[in-house]
Order: structure tokens, then C-alpha cells, then sequence
């Protein structure tokens, strides 16, 4: 399995692996985020929605109504599963259609709808190592993504 | 004139009867209702099928409340915006079905400007022009509000929502949900000063925005510290638990006060309208009659039935239907909040 583990030591740090995920997502993708409470996976989305062109100040959680939809260069669709109990729950609100547009759609707390989500995918864990710091452990789930995870790694985080 | 109005943006499914006069005849809230066991349980549930049981023992049971058929109508009233679209959806639906059917105008309604007409409906008294904070679960925002429905936003919330918030940390203190009553609860028997918890953005006098992800996150460290945390087995000392509610607590209404108090002085305006869910905290409440009064302005806050979702609130429609306004029937859901440009109050 194809994978990337990055360390960023603050904010602006996650905001430029958001940047960079946001370069190397294609039309279609689809995003899994797994971490606990106030592991950062807002903050993740909103620096790949940002990327995309998305006026910041719409990125917000959308843990209260599970989804939210974002316009800039490309379309951005925000689920967040922390309220959902079951995979009924989640399967009514049509989760395929927008795992099958052409934007690129992003699924906070994906470890509780995981058989809902396509076969195919890139997960993302977020670990809270310090007050700011935290460790991004990226995995190309499918052939699809491992592209994804080999742009990461040319990145060339450290030398900057 | 008779207006049905109906509320299934979220979580509730509600309805209600209100005149031209805006009064109440009749209202009922699913998941809060003494018949909730005919509606399938008391807690909240972001299904739309969950509305879509609802939705029509509900209207029947406001009919009856109302003492009005269907037939007495005359228009129908339905909140398109913001929300679930699944759950924005049932409630358009029958909106629909029903001016159709019934031959009457049909009107739709902004939840959020609904949420500061709250005020309106519980103060029997104009309450505009106003600053208006609407704080619940999915919202955390200041309004210029000119009129009932001609609002300016000034600031929101950059993550998560206040609501959202008190919900999170009540979870990872393991006291249940609703988070909103269970902190408050803590609280009482906890000492608001015992942890330095961060008040984000509010010593920042150009901004009216919020943010409580960074404080959701302060108080995750002041009990698990970082890595993983298994929240369910932590088994906090009850003092420890009281004493973080209260000082989250704090520190969630010093922000709101605090950006309520800069929004009232740099509009110029002198009323203060809340609404939504968290309106029903006890502390904030209490902070804000306080301290508002103290600067010589007027608080309106509704009581707490008229702050979480409800149907009353869809009487913000009974203007434009007296002016003679409608929608059409083709009239669509927007599940996004609109959102405009902050401009300088």
C-alpha cells in the first residue's frame, strides 16, 4: 500500500499539505479523514478547499447538517459523519452522486460510514502529537490514488 | 388571515398556525412534544425519512392545537434555507402539496433571519432595526438586520459552531448529549476560572468572527493530551468534569458577549436580538442581560422554547403575504447559508 507520513508542526504547515493534496486531486476524488476530536480535519479540508479556489470563509463544519457544498475551481462537497448512526443514515443522503461528480469531495469521521464509502480512496489519519503539531499518515486505498501519494512523496517537504 | 408555517431544516420537524396579528394559535415541535412517542422517540434525527414520518402528524396535530381545518388556510409558509437538502426537501414538499391543493399563496422563509424574528414574536414589539446573533448548533453569526429580512452579515464563525462546540466537549467529557444542558449542568458545580482555556479572535477589534475549533482542541489536552484518545474510558473525577464545563462554558460566552457589545457599538445600533439553540444557556443568558443593560442596550432573547428550532418563528412570512407577496411554485431549496460579503458596519 502506497503511503505518506508527514509531521507538520503548526497550522500554516497543515495548510500547505493542503495546498499540495489539493494540486494532485483529480476530478472524482474522494477523501476519507480519520482522526479524533480536535485532530485537525477541519482545518485539513478547509487548506484543500482554499487551494481549490473556495472563498475561506465558507469552509466551516458541517457537523450540525453533514454536509456542506463549496464552489471554486472546482466544486467541493464537505460531509462530516459525526452525527450519523447508522449506514442508512448516511446512504439516504445520496453519497454516490457526489462520489461520482466531477468535484472532489472530502468525508470527516469516514471511519464510521467506511462501508458506505468507494472502493477506491485516499485516507488520510490525523494524529494530535502536540498542541499544534500532528502527524498525517496518508494511504492510497486502489491503484487510482497511488499517484496521489507519489506526487506527495516528491514533494520534498523536509528541504523547505 | 391564517398561515401555516413549516420547519425541517435540521434535525426537527415543526409547524405552526400564526395570524396576521402574529399570534400563535398553534405549534408544535416533534422531538420536544408530549406525543413524541407517536412521532418514534425523543431524540432528533437528521434523517429525512425521520421528517418524512413526521411531517404530516405534526400539521395534523397544529391543525387540531389550532382549532383550524385545512381548508381555513390561507397561506403556507416553509423554510428553504439553510439545511440539510434531504430535510429542506420534505418540508418544501408538503408546502407545496398543500398551496397547491388548497389554492393559497405560498411563501418561503430563511431559517436563520426566522431565528432573530424569534425576538420579534416573543417581545410583541418591533425589535428592528437590531444586531442580531444567531448561535446554535450549525450557526454562529452577527447580522446588521435593517429589516425582518434585509440582513448584512458582519461576522460567523471560521470552524466549527458554538453549539457544534458544547456538544463536542460534552462528549469528550463523557456527560452525553444535547451538550448545550449537560455543560450547563457540569457547570454549576465547577469553577470557571480553574483552567485558562483560549478566547480566539477577541482581542481583535477589526473582526466580529469566531472561532471555538482551537478551544475544543485546549480542552481535548487539558484531558487526554495528545496522541489518541479513547474519550469513553477515561472516567474523568466529577470535579475535574464541573470544572472544565465551567470554564468552557466562560470561555464560549466571554466570545459571544464580548463580539455582541463590538457589533452593537460599531453599527451604532442599540437593540440585540439572539436566537438558536445555545440562546438557551443559562450563563450566556445571564451575562447578557447583565452586561448589555450595563451599556444602556436592549437585549432581546426568547424564551427557550422559541430558541431551538421551531415553526413560530415561520411567522417572519406574515409580512410579505400582507404585502400581498408569494413564491412560486417552482420555488427550489438553498441548502447553503447565503452568505454576503462582509462589508465594514
Amino acid at each position: 500500500m502506497a503511503e505518506f507520513i508527514h509531521r507538520s508542526f503548526d497550522e500554516a504547515a497543515t495548510a500547505r499539505l493542503g495546498a499540495a493534496l489539493a494540486e494532485l486531486l483529480s476530478a472524482g476524488s474522494v477523501v476519507a479523514l480519520i482522526g479524533t476530536l480536535g485532530a485537525g480535519k477541519t482545518r485539513l479540508v478547509q487548506g484543500i478547499a482554499v487551494a481549490l479556489g473556495v472563498d475561506p470563509g465558507d469552509v466551516v463544519s458541517p457537523t450540525y447538517v453533514i454536509l456542506h457544498e463549496y464552489r471554486g475551481r472546482r466544486r467541493v462537497f464537505h460531509f462530516d459523519a459525526y452525527r450519523i448512526k447508522d449506514d442508512d443514515e448516511f446512504l439516504e443522503l445520496g453519497p454516490d452522486e457526489y462520489f461520482e461528480s466531477d468535484g472532489v469531495t472530502l468525508v470527516e469521521w469516514a471511519d464510521r460510514v467506511e462501508r458506505c464509502l468507494p472502493r477506491e480512496r485516499l485516507e488520510i489519519r490525523i494524529d494530535a502529537t502536540g498542541a499544534e503539531s500532528r502527524e498525517f499518515r496518508i494511504a492510497a486505498i486502489g491503484q487510482k490514488y497511488v499517484a496521489v501519494v507519489d506526487g506527495l512523496n516528491r514533494f520534498g517537504w523536509e528541504k523547505k | 388571515m391564517l398561515v401555516l408555517t413549516l420547519e425541517t431544516t435540521c434535525d426537527e420537524t415543526a409547524a405552526a398556525v400564526v395570524n396576521e396579528r402574529l399570534e400563535v394559535l398553534g405549534a408544535v415541535v416533534a422531538s420536544q412534544d408530549h406525543l413524541h412517542r407517536r412521532f418514534g422517540g425523543v431524540v432528533p434525527e437528521v434523517a429525512s425519512r425521520a421528517h418524512v414520518e413526521r411531517i404530516l402528524p405534526v400539521i395534523d396535530e397544529t391543525l387540531k392545537r389550532a382549532g383550524v381545518k385545512l381548508a381555513d388556510l390561507n397561506a403556507v409558509a416553509v423554510a428553504t434555507s439553510p439545511g440539510l437538502a434531504g430535510s429542506l426537501l420534505v418540508g418544501l414538499v408538503a408546502a407545496k402539496t398543500l398551496a397547491l391543493a388548497l389554492d393559497i399563496p405560498l411563501v418561503a422563509v430563511d431559517h436563520v433571519q426566522a431565528h432573530v424574528f424569534a425576538c420579534r414574536m416573543a417581545a410583541g414589539r418591533e425589535v428592528f432595526p437590531c444586531v442580531g446573533l444567531v448561535v446554535s448548533g450549525g450557526h454562529t453569526s452577527l447580522f446588521r438586520c435593517r429589516t425582518s429580512t434585509d440582513f448584512t452579515l458582519l461576522g460567523s464563525t471560521i470552524d466549527d459552531a458554538a453549539g457544534e462546540a458544547f456538544d463536542k466537549v460534552a462528549s469528550m467529557l463523557g456527560i452525553g448529549y444535547p451538550g448545550g444542558p449537560k455543560i450547563q449542568k457540569a457547570a454549576a458545580a465547577g469553577n470557571a476560572k480553574a483552567y485558562r482555556l483560549p478566547r480566539a479572535l477577541l482581542d481583535d477589534p477589526t473582526r466580529l468572527d469566531f472561532s471555538f475549533s482551537g478551544l475544543k482542541t485546549a480542552v481535548r489536552y487539558q484531558i487526554a493530551g495528545p496522541g489518541k484518545a479513547d474519550f469513553a474510558n477515561l472516567h474523568l473525577p466529577e470535579q475535574q468534569v464541573a470544572d472544565l464545563a465551567a470554564s468552557f462554558q466562560e470561555a464560549v460566552v466571554d466570545c459571544l458577549v464580548a463580539k455582541s457589545i463590538l457589533a452593537l457599538e460599531q453599527t451604532g445600533l442599540t437593540r440585540l436580538c439572539v436566537g438558536g439553540g445555545v440562546a438557551a444557556n443559562a450563563r450566556l443568558r445571564e451575562r447578557l442581560e447583565q452586561e448589555i443593560a450595563e451599556r444602556g442596550f436592549e437585549l432581546f432573547i426568547p424564551p427557550l422554547s422559541l430558541c431551538t428550532d421551531n415553526a413560530v418563528m415561520g411567522a417572519i412570512a406574515v409580512d410579505r403575504l400582507l404585502a400581498g407577496g408569494s413564491d412560486p411554485l417552482d420555488l427550489d431549496i438553498t441548502p447553503g447559508l447565503v452568505r454576503r460579503t462582509a462589508v465594514s458596519p
